[in-house]
């Protein structure tokens, strides 16, 4: 597959969903600073093509797992904004109850076992995935985004083996953001993250994930061997995190990791503005775009007004869930 | 005596134990910068050589920390968030409470093993586990659960002095909780209870987190008239089994308060115990303070509902209390 095939229409509505997720994320960063959000969250900000142009390829059938820094997988496969905002606002209304949270957004029934807490948790999960679709004599495929500094977790390697040994239906994406928390990725990963996968026979490349026709592309190619039993593929999104860690960071730590400066340059080549610009080539309208915007941006808006009133879980509930 | 927080006496007494121990290395996610600040300053002071901030990768750690101090060094091993143990786990069940034993007492394993435990700031269940109930399990492991700074130093620096795998399990979120450290260099003999309030009318044992919210509960019930006897066991392998006998043979009374899921919780290990052993020194039943058997959940309320507070304290020593004319 190649990016060149994306048609107008395909590329808007990426961009659509990108710059939702953008919004989502934008606006939690503003009530987490208020507040309002009982728990911590890891923003996506900057990453967004990543998610979207691999979603782009899957059915509600197709299964993802996903990281701590989740929303935007979420968004990506599902339309629950409201459920989602809802979810890490902790009120009954959320898509998990209020019982997961930020770190565990997960909507089942369109083929998302949810984001993770445990860095690199997601990979044996969506490996399973995989063995149950290939089992069961389907043609879905599961996906799992995790970190580069998941990709240190030996986890990654045993998945690696049991997946090209049978086959599996699995597409490992590797988000590579330059920082696994606060160390630089180079600092504790050896080696390139995608040629993790050679010695195993499974194939593996790095991908511009800033740029969301080049993660489509490569996305396209890897789903669709896994869909014809070709197995399993390891592709490295090389992407930047452009807020912390974690949204307020800045009150624990005592020492900065990385300079205003650093961010400020790789901004530059940031996912929507990078979107943007290939829509313009593409010679789609301002018009068009603004529309698009327009609409997400009252979603959006919609989505935080029912989160933030939306009631709080009965108490008992805590004591359900825990067995089928 | 200075009034010192939480994380402060943590650091103090690792920086202390580093420089008096030319042989302890650390190893963990992040120590370089110390988003805990537990282990803040130690790469400036004692080098990257001695200080390692380690990929994500808990299951080397674990048993890295076990090789490296079966053959020389004494390791503190940072694992952060308690849930994180369980990614390291092999090791530390598989190898760390097990290698000196198996190998006829061969090797020494002096391994400090940090992490950060319990509920409370919806982080939900990924990140809010008490585990120290499954390390007590294990046998060959000592478990330090300080619930003041000026504890925290003189166990942790016990800890580094011995020659076996010990757990620090911090209360989350409670570093910068404040107490009274006193000057110098001390250590806490691993296995000595502190009775933190004395009474008469009914023991409270409490673990670790649960310390604070017991010291409220004793207040509000000593404004009932009722005196507690409330014991800190401070580590819970060893656990001082004398202390509580000793304050249970003067109240006849005992409530165990603990931040892990009930079952087989240190709450039940404590009360078996004191059934066996004190059995006759008993004037009611025994009370658990305890997690129902669920997850953390991330709501608040949720939380709330799950996490023991002053309040169900005070019913669960009211509930022995009352019934037994203790109160009225
Ligand atoms: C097993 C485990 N170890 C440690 C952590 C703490 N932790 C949370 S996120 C994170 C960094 C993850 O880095 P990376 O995989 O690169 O993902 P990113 O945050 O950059 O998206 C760490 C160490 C965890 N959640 N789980
Ligand atoms: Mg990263």
């Amino acid at each position: 597959m190649s990016p060149r095939e994306i048609t107008s229409e395909k590329l808007l509505q990426m961009y659509g969903r990108m710059f939702r997720i953008r919004q989502v994320e934008e606006r939690l960063a503003t009530v987490q600073a208020a507040g309002e959000l009982p728990g911590p969250v890891h923003l996506y900000i900057g990453e967004e093509a990543i998610a979207v142009g691999v979603c782009a390829h899957l059915s509600d059938q197709d299964w993802i797992c996903s990281t701590h820094r989740g929303h935007g997988h979420f968004l990506a496969k599902s339309d629950e904004i409201q459920k989602m905002v809802a979810e890490v606002y902790g009120r009954a209304t959320g898509v998990c109850g209020g019982k997961g949270g930020s770190m565990h957004v997960a909507d089942v029934s369109k083929g998302i076992l949810g984001a993770n807490g445990i860095v690199g948790g997601g990979i044996a999960l969506a490996a399973g995935a995989a063995l149950s679709a290939q089992t069961r004599g389907t043609r879905n495929v599961a996906v799992v985004f995790f970190g580069d500094g998941a990709a240190n977790q030996g986890v990654l390697f045993e998945a690696l083996n049991i997946a090209a040994l049978w086959r599996l239906p699995l597409i490992l994406v590797c988000e590579n953001n330059g920082y696994s928390e606060f160390s630089p990725t180079a600092s504790v990963t050896s080696g390139e993250i995608w040629n993790r996968a050679t010695p195993f026979g499974v194939p593996g490349r790095p991908v511009d994930g800033n740029d969301v026709r080049e993660v489509w592309a490569a996305a396209g190619e890897a789903i669709e061997r896994a869909r014809s039993g070709g197995g399993a593929t390891l592709l490295e999104m090389r992407t930047y995190r452009l807020r912390g860690h974690v949204e307020a960071e800045k009150s624990f730590l005592s020492r900065s990791y990385r300079s205003d400066a650093e961010v400020e340059q790789r901004r530059e080549r940031e996912p929507l503005r990078l979107a943007m610009a290939a829509l313009q080539g593409a010679g789609v309208t301002a018009d068009a775009i603004a529309k698009v915007e327009e609409k997400e941006r009252a979603a959006v808006r919609a989505a935080f007004e029912y989160a933030a009133e939306s009631p709080w879980p009965a108490p008992g509930a805590a004591f359900e869930h825990m067995f089928a | 005596m200075a009034k010192k927080r939480m994380v402060q006496a943590i650091n103090e007494a690792i920086t202390e134990e580093m420089e008096r121990d030319g042989s302890i290395i650390v190893l963990g996610e992040d120590v370089h910068i110390s988003p805990v600040g537990d282990t803040r300053g130690l790469i400036e002071r004692f080098g990257a050589a001695r200080v390692r901030n380690t990929p994500i990768s808990e299951s080397v750690m674990s048993g890295m920390a076990v090789g490296a101090a079966a053959t020389g060094s004494r390791v503190i091993c940072h694992l952060f968030y308690g849930n994180f143990i369980y990614t390291g786990f092999d090791a530390i069940a598989n190898q760390a409470a097990k290698l000196r034993y198996m190998l006829g007492g061969q090797v020494k394993l002096p391994i400090l093993y940090m992490a950060m435990i319990g509920g409370g700031r919806s982080v939900a269940a990924q990140h809010s586990d008490s585990m120290h109930p499954m390390l007590m399990n294990l046998g060959g492991i000592k478990i330090v659960m300080p619930a003041s700074p000026g504890d925290a130093k003189g166990l942790v620096k016990a800890a580094l002095r011995d020659d076996n795998p010990v757990f620090l399990l911090q209360a989350a979120g409670r570093g910068g909780e404040l107490g009274e450290v006193p000057d110098g260099d001390y250590t806490i003999p691993l296995g000595k209870a502190e009775e933190k309030r004395v009474g008469d009318d009914v023991t409270v044992v409490a673990i670790g987190s649960m310390v604070k919210p017991a010291l409220k509960a004793c207040d509000e019930l000593a404004a009932r008239g009722i005196s507690v006897s409330l014991i800190d066991p401070r580590t819970v392998v060893p656990m001082d089994y004398d202390a509580i006998l000793a304050s249970v043979a003067r109240t006849g009374r005992l409530v165990v308060v603990d931040e892990a899921r009930k079952s087989c919780s240190a709450a039940s290990e404590i009360a078996a115990t004191v059934a066996e052993r004190g059995f006759h020194l008993l004037k009611a039943p025994i009370g658990r303070v305890a997690v129902e058997d669920v997850a953390m959940p991330y709501s608040p309320v949720l939380e709330k509902a799950v996490i023991p507070d002053a309040a169900r304290i005070v019913d669960a020593v009211l509930k022995i209390a009352v019934s037994r004319g203790v109160a009225q």
